[in-house]
């Protein structure tokens, strides 16, 4: 059982996650925890000097983070990503195509059911932020967006 | 009709493997029914009064021969012989042992079918209009758009955990057989002049709904490009995410959020996740629309056949009249079978009559089947000259009800005969007003007029949109029903209106029939149910009943 997973090369981030209210108001947090009902695009501004971003999960349906997280991809964030709290084994798929790159789940995982779930879909219908090419790239390698 | 190429099989046969192991991890007490529950639910598994429900998707209405066959194979192996057709154009068996849910997917998927997203938090089935690619006044066929939102909304990894439901509609004619105005986001493709020629695109609206608050969905944009549809709705419904409320389940519908916000400013956030979303190459290239697009090619219509049809039996002249529309394509038409006989269960069908259904659109429409919002079916590709023989063949089965739109042809949710969310039974009440209605020179004689029930506020019987609607609640603990009137589901979509206190099952079918009454006897030549009650209002109905 896994109380941490990560999929980035190197250490993860070790330093502790502030709220967004005080990492805008200060200039030396490098680490910040997102809650559902926060604005993502108030980091913009500052993922130049970001090295961790939280990402909470309350409850695992309630699912503003996978939002929070393709934006900060979309916007060019390259440091790490963690899903904490209520992150179960069947999210972790979404998760990953939404960006993420480390879990921090509330209850430890199944590695193996990890494995299995992530191995499962050998084929997606939407570009996302993970890079696997969709099926209609697959169907037209010719063109421009395949 | 669409195939599916290895990717698209692929992909569900990895769905029935996974709920698979879900299933067997549930069976084995790994998982309590809190944590399996959710995942049940993405599969259209739900637990009700007496069994689990199995709902399957049929993708914006379409069926081959094979399919419905299956459907027939399912209903009657792992059922007790029925199916029951709802108003989103799914297929719902009511006796569902959970241990057998994972083949019956399994056996879906051979056919290329699936129950992927029929319920849970997400993207539902795509709908469409029943007509679509046999309707002379469409722009084009929608089923390609809505085959390729199909496979876009199939395990959007963004958009899986909304705060609530989320359907969609996709048509292409003005005249609107789906309800599309009700949907939480509705598509009307429409054509103009570009600079190279014609151009398709779609309306957008967005914000509609029924259940407790029902709304009628607002334009948004009037013309999104149709190579830009998906980075589109990706914006629609990230806004959606984000924004939706979740403090209240009755009050996270995109509807609310539209409502609270305004029209106006859901449209400004919109566009400014589409001026940034269609920067990512979201959007399928125009190749992969063509290719769908093949799948729908209208079929090798035969040239040169007669338009005559023999009437000679008046039963079947007068089932031409109420349950054949008009083909785009001469010598042919469309056949409505009404799944509403006298005394039957609205939706319902048997194994039997499901797989002789399959069998006459082998036969008789070029094996091809669709499914209506309204609980029916459609083989829309019928040789004029072949509707006797298929008159008699429906009739034999007892699917030759000739009441398409008119008072008996009455849409129900299942009710408390079956749900768990229900207040009131619906199956019952819909079977004594048309047995109060049975008389079919009276039925056509009241002309078209839309009755749905919905047996508690959740209004999957779509009661706002019925031109007489009745909602089933709960009062004191008896089964009590309130009247509405004016409702719509068309083109000219509006909400019905609760006449007053409600009544009890014999009252309402009481109720009814006043309204009725003071329709015939103040309509003007040519008003149906609806244009009268629009253009009296509702006082001199209410006065009728409770006067």
């Amino acid at each position: 059982m896994a109380d941490f997973l990560s999929f980035r090369d190197g250490d993860a981030a070790q330093e502790p996650a502030v709220t967004v209210e005080s990492f805008t108001g200060q200039s030396n947090a490098t680490a910040v925890r997102i809650e559902p009902g926060e604005d993502v695009r108030e980091l913009l501004p500052h993922l130049d000097r970001l090295s961790l971003v939280e990402v909470n999960f309350p409850a695992f349906g309630d699912g503003r983070g996978y939002s929070a997280a393709r934006v900060l991809r979309e916007s060019g964030y390259a440091g790490e990503l963690r899903a904490v709290g209520d992150v179960l084994v069947d999210q972790i798929v979404a998760m990953r195509r939404c960006g993420f790159d480390s879990f921090h789940p509330d209850k430890p995982l199944d590695d193996a059911a990890v494995d299995r779930a992530l191995s499962r879909y050998a084929d997606i219908y939407q570009r996302s932020i993970d890079g696997r090419p969709p099926v209609w790239a697959k169907r037209h390698p010719e063109t421009e967006n395949g | 009709m669409y195939r599916y190429d290895q990717y698209d099989q692929s992909i569900v046969e990895a769905r029935v493997e996974e709920f698979r192991d879900q299933t067997r991890r549930r069976l084995a007490g790994h998982l309590t029914e809190d944590q399996f529950k959710p995942l049940r639910l993405m599969n259209g598994l739900y637990l009700q009064l007496h069994a689990y429900m199995l709902r399957v998707a049929i993708p914006y209405g379409t069926l081959s021969a094979p399919q419905m066959r299956k459907l027939g194979e399912i209903a009657r192996k792992y059922d007790k012989g029925y199916g029951h057709f709802t108003t989103r154009q799914n297929l719902q068996y009511n006796w569902i042992k959970l241990e057998d849910a994972p083949d019956i997917l399994a056996e879906l998927a051979t056919v290329e079918m699936h129950a992927i997203q029929t319920s849970g938090n997400c993207i539902r089935n795509i709908s469409s209009d029943q007509y679509a690619g046999v309707s002379a006044d469409e722009v084009a066929d929608p089923r390609p758009w809505a085959e390729l939102l199909r496979q876009w909304s199939s395990f959007h990894p963004e958009f899986t955990y909304l705060p609530r439901k989320f359907k969609i509609a996709v048509i292409a004619s003005d005249e609107d057989r789906s309800a599309m105005r009700l949907h939480d986001i509705g598509l009307q493709l429409v054509e103009r002049d570009g600079p190279d020629g014609k151009e398709i695109g779609a309306k957008v609206y967005a914000g509609g709904g029924m259940g407790r608050t029902p709304m009628v969905a607002l334009l948004i944009n009037d013309f999104v490009a149709e190579d830009e549809i998906v980075s589109y709705l990706e914006a629609c419904l990230r806004v959606y995410n984000r924004y939706g409320r979740r403090d209240n389940k009755y009050k996270a519908r995109i509807k609310i959020l539209v409502h609270e916000i305004g029209v106006e400013e859901y449209r400004r956030q919109v566009e400014e996740e589409f001026a940034h979303m269609r920067t990512l190459g979201l959007n399928p290239p125009t190749a992969e629309l063509d290719r769908i697009r093949a799948f729908f090619a209208a079929p090798a219509y035969k040239i040169g056949l007669p338009e005559e049809i023999d009437r000679a039996d008046p039963a079947f002249g007068l089932w031409v009249d109420q349950n054949v529309a008009a083909h785009k394509a001469p010598g042919y038409a469309i056949v409505n079978i009404s799944l509403k006989p006298l005394g039957g269960i609205p939706g319902d069908a048997s194994a039997e009559q499901m797989e002789l259904v399959a069998d006459l659109a082998e036969r008789f429409s070029l094996g091809e089947i669709r499914v209506t919002h309204a609980q029916n079916l459609v083989l829309p590709h019928v040789r004029k000259a072949d509707l006797p023989a298929l008159w008699r063949a429906l009739d034999e089965a007892g699917l030759s009800e000739a009441n398409l739109d008119l008072i008996t042809d009455i849409i129900a949710c299942p009710g408390l005969d079956y749900c768990s969310l229900a207040n009131a039974r619906a199956i019952p009440l819909a079977q004594k007003i048309a047995s109060r209605f049975a008389d079919p020179a009276r039925q056509r004689d009241l002309g078209e007029l839309k009755l749905k029930i919905s047996g508690c506020i959740n209004a999957c019987g779509h009661h706002h949109a019925g031109h007489i609607g009745i909602l089933g609640v709960d009062r004191r603990g008896v089964e009590n029903y309130q009247l509405l009137l004016g409702g719509s589901g068309a083109q000219d979509a509006s909400l019905g209106q609760i006449t007053g206190p409600g009544f009890s099952e014999d009252g309402v079918v009481d109720a009814i029939e006043k309204v009725t009454d003071i329709y015939v006897a103040q309509r003007q030549p040519g008003e149906r149910f609806l244009d009268t009650y629009r253009r009296l209002g509702m006082a001199p109905f209410k006065e009728a009943i409770y006067g």
